[in-house]
């Protein structure tokens, strides 16, 4: 099999001794909650921590809390957040999304702050070492070319993660704690455009919380393409979150594309939905519009003219969904489960 | 009381046709079951390869000194310590165990590490220092053709071109011109891997006579037997070579790997076991997959949809060796005639390497390539003159113990009847082309030989030997070199010897895959073993059970014909009160005739052709199959959707049908895999930039395969016409029914929306693809769009047998 470079291990249980540590150890050091994203990456050698501070020991990450909204401990399983009566029930589009994660088996290991801060992906880098050396590596690890756009001077990795469009989309904020402090910020907030520095998490920053306001009012649905009904990493995610008046009038709306850049892209369906219904003829346009945001790059699976030429359909059928229309036979389709 | 049997013509069964829970199925269930990687042995050493980061390149030097150096490292091994090549089929000796002057393709091995652990092997990789010169590549046939320098082997027909040939079966051109209509269409069958859930492992020790012991995952271990002996200079008889129970095999193990013989040679220098287990990405590699084959097909017809002739053109992306590929290239044709009556055949292969892992068998060894374009064309030609496409099938199926324009003999057939049960299961008359818009139905048939009619190396020796033995205990055991890959053969050998014993197969004890100990067969590859080993295994229970009849019919006061072997006890015909258990039959005849054993043994029949060449194809028996899909295809998305799959195979019986359907339905899972995703493709970086040619996704999550959630419900006929030539019946079904399952999607997705995808996979983007084409008004298709100019041989040309011929090539005949 593949094997792990050598690393140092500590097992904190609580995130002011893992914060320590991490100060401690300095950039050479890396987070490991379930590994799922990591470990793979490791025995490719695209991280290979001189430490590794494991997240799992820490029971305060592993809270649901109800309060104003739902704050949801980053220690959580993908799992555990699919079985949440109150995900399940309020939050939608974050369990469709975290439903579709990888496997069962991955779902039982890969935790949803792990989800949040995914390793961006291409299909030249997610690759073994021995594979990269045939290649003479890329930009974003041990290389100078990004082999997806020669003339780029940026990574063009993509973020792939399902459940951070649902999140951005439900109005999600973030906890970091460090050991100088912790802070709050919008989840959008927590994401670069580029493929290496994609996170804004300071390497000594621990996410702690996700933070979900009041559902109230909303409705919500995330549909992702992928090539098979399990294990795949989305090559298209829509989210869409809409607070409607009875009468069906948006009076606010979010819409969130994954795995079309480096970072989950937000909409602005607010301004282009406020104040309309979602009719037939207002959803085709809305799609047409965020579509437009969509910019896949050739480094995931499935052909890139078709990817982007899809993109209005699968707005058009999150937002059907959040109408209220019966999408069981299409979802039943493109995800091969009922959700 | 039963009339007295023959055991060969038996009708009525204790064993077989009931479903059992097959002899491995507990050890299997419950993780019993020790495949190779669970072996482990005191002292034992651990094996890595070091492999080309270049796809063509001449070594120019390999230092190992840092390697060897390394705390924990015990041999580094490299090309110099194997002077001799090998390769599966005796043509194509063109691989070394570790490449020697020269690397084609990224993953090619150029040393190997042997070390404490795979930990310390795998530091150690990273020590050598291996100097390069790399030379310009090719990474397909067409360039293959075009650049026949530099050469990727300094042997084959001429430039980069492996094999090339050409059959005339009368003269086509003729029947062509006299043809109402005659249809010309091109195809292209993408590459694709095996995937088996068990990566290659093995593990090689030196027993306590000193001989060699590997202990490894193959299919062949009668083969992979010989070329040990080859490579390693020793005498066969100091080598045993142990197949242990594999993880899937699909033809993936049938070639000797690179790393059987390093940990053997590694062994024998360091007298310690050693053990190897490749990576997944060193899998696709190894590789040895479905070969990817352009296609040109040009057929005519009458205009009452008989054919009159076809003239199939086919160019095999061979890859960096010559693994199975002069049989592979035959059989991008050979099966062709046997679905349908077809009067006139000529066909035309060639094979080119490629700086790519080398292609091989995989499951249906390049007969679903041909397949694919013949059904997805018959469709066509269905549609232009008007007829149903399961009522033209069915007009022209082959007839029983009927020859073929190319000299096949068709025995059994129950192709009529499949056709006749997918029609009716899917309700093909009442639903087709009414579903709706955007849902469809396709069919498509297929034929697969029952074995192959000639060895991989020459020899008139049998294909397949059993060895029986039983004594006082009660005990059978059947010894018999065949290989269990999943398939079922361990099953089929307890269950057929069950059933002529007349014994409970829970009784049965099975040896198998051990050269060290079991008689040989010839491997599991060809759908070979239900019938060869099934048949050998007759013959030695035939034996015994004389033996034992004789022994019990002086006990019983009766005559040895006048016994019925059955539920475990020995009865007198006339008087069931007159009987005694096995067991006590056994005694009997131990007291008579000492020790109880016989031998069984099969070889195939005679074919009927003569000409060169005519040894690939002949079977002793073909299966058929016939499909229907049901698609859902999405017009906004071009999203195919496989809601239900209909499939009959004419199996000849089922020995124990659980087994069987287990088999057709797995062949669906994988063809419905190839038809839709399934695709070893690879990357060749920008040339200015790079010379970089690599796998584009050589893992198990970017090599897309169905999972569980994609796969239909399929609902399986088994159709039971008993063939003679075969044990009690039973033909194939390890690999006929994957056959017509990715020309019927094709077909079932023209049903639903009117485009044509002539290539595999067929995936959403191409569907799209033809659907904007066709709102446009163009031809509503995705395929390949044109057929290189390939320098075929002049055709050995041969008069099919109703027009006088005699089997053998017609010299001095023209050939178009």
């Amino acid at each position: 099999m593949m094997r792990l470079p050598w690393f140092r291990w500590h097992a904190p249980r609580s995130v002011a001794e893992a914060a320590k540590i991490l100060a401690g150890e300095g950039p050479q050091a890396m987070l490991i909650a379930g590994g799922t994203d990591l470990v793979p990456n490791m025995k490719r050698r695209h991280q290979e921590p001189a430490a590794l501070v494991a997240l799992r020991g820490v029971e305060g990450l592993k809270k649901i809390a109800n309060g104003a909204g739902l704050t949801l401990g980053a220690g959580l399983t993908l799992t555990e957040v699919v079985e949440a009566r109150q995900v399940r029930e309020h939050y939608g589009a974050l369990y469709q999304a975290a439903a579709q994660v990888a496997t069962p088996h991955l779902r039982n290991m890969g935790t949803l702050g792990g989800n949040v801060c995914l390793d961006t992906r291409c299909t030249y880098y997610n690759q073994s070492y021995e594979w990269r050396r045939a290649i003479d590596f890329c930009m974003k690890k041990d290389g100078a070319t990004c082999w997806v756009a020669t003339a780029s001077k940026r990574c063009v990795a993509v973020s792939s993660t399902d459940t951070a469009p649902a999140l951005i989309a439900l109005g999600a904020k973030v906890r970091l704690a460090s050991a100088g402090g912790a802070r709050e910020l919008d989840l959008a907030d927590l994401y670069n455009n580029d493929g290496m520095a994609y996170l804004t998490r300071r390497p000594d920053e621990i996410l702690t919380e996700i933070v979900l306001p009041p559902a109230a009012g909303w409705k919500s649905a995330y549909w992702k393409l992928r090539r098979r009904g399990a294990f795949d990493f989305p090559v298209l995610g829509v989210a869409a979150a809409v607070r409607a008046a009875p009468d069906g009038t948006v009076e606010d709306a979010r819409i969130v594309l994954g795995a079309v850049a480096s970072r989950p892209i937000v909409a602005k369906a607010g301004e282009l939905l406020a104040g309309k219904r979602l009719t037939d003829d207002v959803i085709e346009e809305v799609a047409a519009k965020v579509a437009s945001r969509a910019k896949p790059m050739d480094n995931t699976d499935l052909e890139i003219y078709w990817r982007k030429e899809v993109v209005p359909a699968f707005v058009g059928y999150a937002l059907r969904e959040v109408r209220g229309d019966d999408m069981r036979a299409t979802r039943m389709r493109i995800a091969r489960q009922a959700l | 009381m039963n009339a007295p049997e023959k055991p060969r013509q038996k009708t009525r069964f204790d064993t077989i046709g009931k479903p059992r829970r097959r002899v491995d199925g507990r050890a299997k269930a419950i993780g019993q079951q020790r495949f190779a990687d669970d072996l482990v042995l005191p002292r034992m050493l651990h094996a890595k390869l070091a492999r080309s980061p270049h796809p063509h390149a001449v070594i120019e030097s390999v230092d190992v000194s840092r390697a060897r150096a390394h705390r924990g490292v015990h041999l580094v091994l490299t090309g110099a310590d194997f002077p001799v090549p090998y390769g599966i089929m005796p043509v194509s000796q063109d691989e070394y165990p570790v490449a020697r002057e020269r690397v084609r393709f990224v993953g090619d091995p150029v040393a190997a590490v042997i070390a404490v652990d795979e930990q310390t092997a795998t530091e150690a990789l990273a020590l050598i220092d291996v100097k390069y010169r790399p030379l310009p590549t090719i990474a397909s046939p067409e360039e293959g053709l075009a650049n026949p320098e530099p050469r990727i082997h300094d042997y084959g027909e001429q430039g980069n071109i492996h094999r090339n040939q050409s059959y005339e079966f009368g003269d086509v051109e003729e029947a062509l011109a006299q043809s109402d209509r005659v249809f010309e269409d091109l195809f292209f069958y993408e590459g694709n891997t095996h995937l088996p859930m068990e990566q290659q492992a093995s593990l090689a020790s030196i027993e306590g006579d000193g001989k060699l012991l590997l202990e490894t995952s193959t299919q062949n271990p009668h083969y992979l037997h010989r070329q040990l002996a080859r490579v390693l200079q020793m005498p066969t008889a100091h080598i045993r070579v142990i197949a242990t129970a594999n993880g899937g095999g699909f033809g993936g193990k049938c070639d000797p790997g690179n790393h059987e013989f390093v940990v053997a040679k590694a062994a024998l220098m360091l007298g310690r076991p050693v053990k190897i287990c490749l990576t997944r990405e060193e899998v696709f590699y190894q590789h040895r997959g479905r070969h990817p084959v352009l296609m040109k097909f040009r057929t005519g017809v009458t205009k009452d949809g008989r054919l009159t002739a076809i003239h199939l053109q086919t160019l095999l992306d061979g890859g960096a060796y010559g693994s199975h590929g002069p049989a592979s290239t035959f059989y991008t044709g050979v099966l062709t005639p046997v679905t349908y009556e077809l009067p006139r055949f000529k066909f035309e292969a060639c094979r080119v390497f490629t700086n790519k892992p080398a292609c091989g068998p995989k499951r249906g060894h390049g007969t679903p390539q041909p397949r694919f374009g013949q059904e997805v064309q018959l469709d066509k030609i269905a549609e232009a003159l008007g007829l149903d496409p399961a009522e033209m099938r069915l007009k022209m199926v082959t007839k029983p113990d009927s020859l073929t324009a190319s000299w096949l003999r068709v025995g059994s057939t129950g192709l009529a009847e499949c056709i006749r049960k997918v029609v009716e299961m899917s309700g093909w008359r009442a639903r087709r082309g009414k579903l709706g818009p955007g849902r469809g139905l396709g069919l498509a048939c297929s034929a697969y030989m029952c074995g192959a009619g000639v060895s991989i190396y020459w020899n008139k020796l049998p294909h397949s030997a059993v060895q029986l033995l039983l004594d006082r205990s009660g005990q059978v055991t059947v010894y018999c070199g065949a290989t269990e890959i999943g398939q079922g053969s361990d099953d089929v050998l307890a269950g057929l010897t069950a059933e002529a014993l007349g014994i409970d197969p829970v009784n049965v004890r099975v040896v198998t895959g051990d050269t060290g100990i079991t008689p040989i067969d010839l491997g599991s590859y060809s759908s070979r073993v239900t019938i060869m080993m099934g048949n050998a295994a007759l013959q030695a229970a035939a034996r015994v059970r004389e033996l034992l009849a004789t022994a019990a019919a002086e006990a019983l006061d009766t005559l040895p014909d006048r016994l019925v072997f059955s539920q475990d006890r020995v009865f007198a015909a006339e008087d069931a009160g007159k009987s005694m258990s096995f067991v006590e039959a056994i005694a009997a005849a131990e007291a008579k005739f000492g020790t109880i054993a016989s031998v069984g043994s099969y070889a195939p029949p005679k074919p009927p052709g003569k000409y060169k060449g005519a040894g690939v194809g002949p079977s002793p028996a073909y299966s058929f199959s016939a499909c229907v899909v049901e698609t859902e295809v999405d017009p906004v998305t071009g999203w195919v959707t496989v809601p239900k799959i209909w499939v009959a195979h004419d199996i000849g019986r089922a020995l124990n049908p659980i087994l069987a359907r287990g088999q057709v339905i797995g062949s669906v899972y994988m063809g419905l895999g190839e038809a839709l995703m399934e695709e070893q493709a690879f990357r060749r970086l920008p040339p200015k930039l790079s010379s970089a040619l690599v796998h584009r996704n050589p893992s198990m999550l970017d090599y897309k395969s169905l999972t569980s959630l994609d796969m239909p419900e399929v609902e399986v006929a088994l159709v039971e016409e008993p063939d003679p030539n075969c044990p009690y019946g039973a033909k194939e079904v390890g690999q006929g029914p994957l056959l017509p399952v990715m020309p019927a999607v094709a077909n079932a997705i023209y049903d639903a929306v009117g485009v044509r995808i002539d290539e595999v996979p067929i995936t959403p983007d191409k569907v799209l693809a033809a659907l904007a084409r066709k709102a446009k008004g163009e031809a509503p298709r995705v395929g390949p769009e044109s057929f290189p100019g390939v320098p075929y041989p002049q055709a050995t040309f041969v008069l099919p047998p109703w027009e006088g011929g005699d089997g053998n090539e017609l010299k001095g005949r023209k050939a178009a």
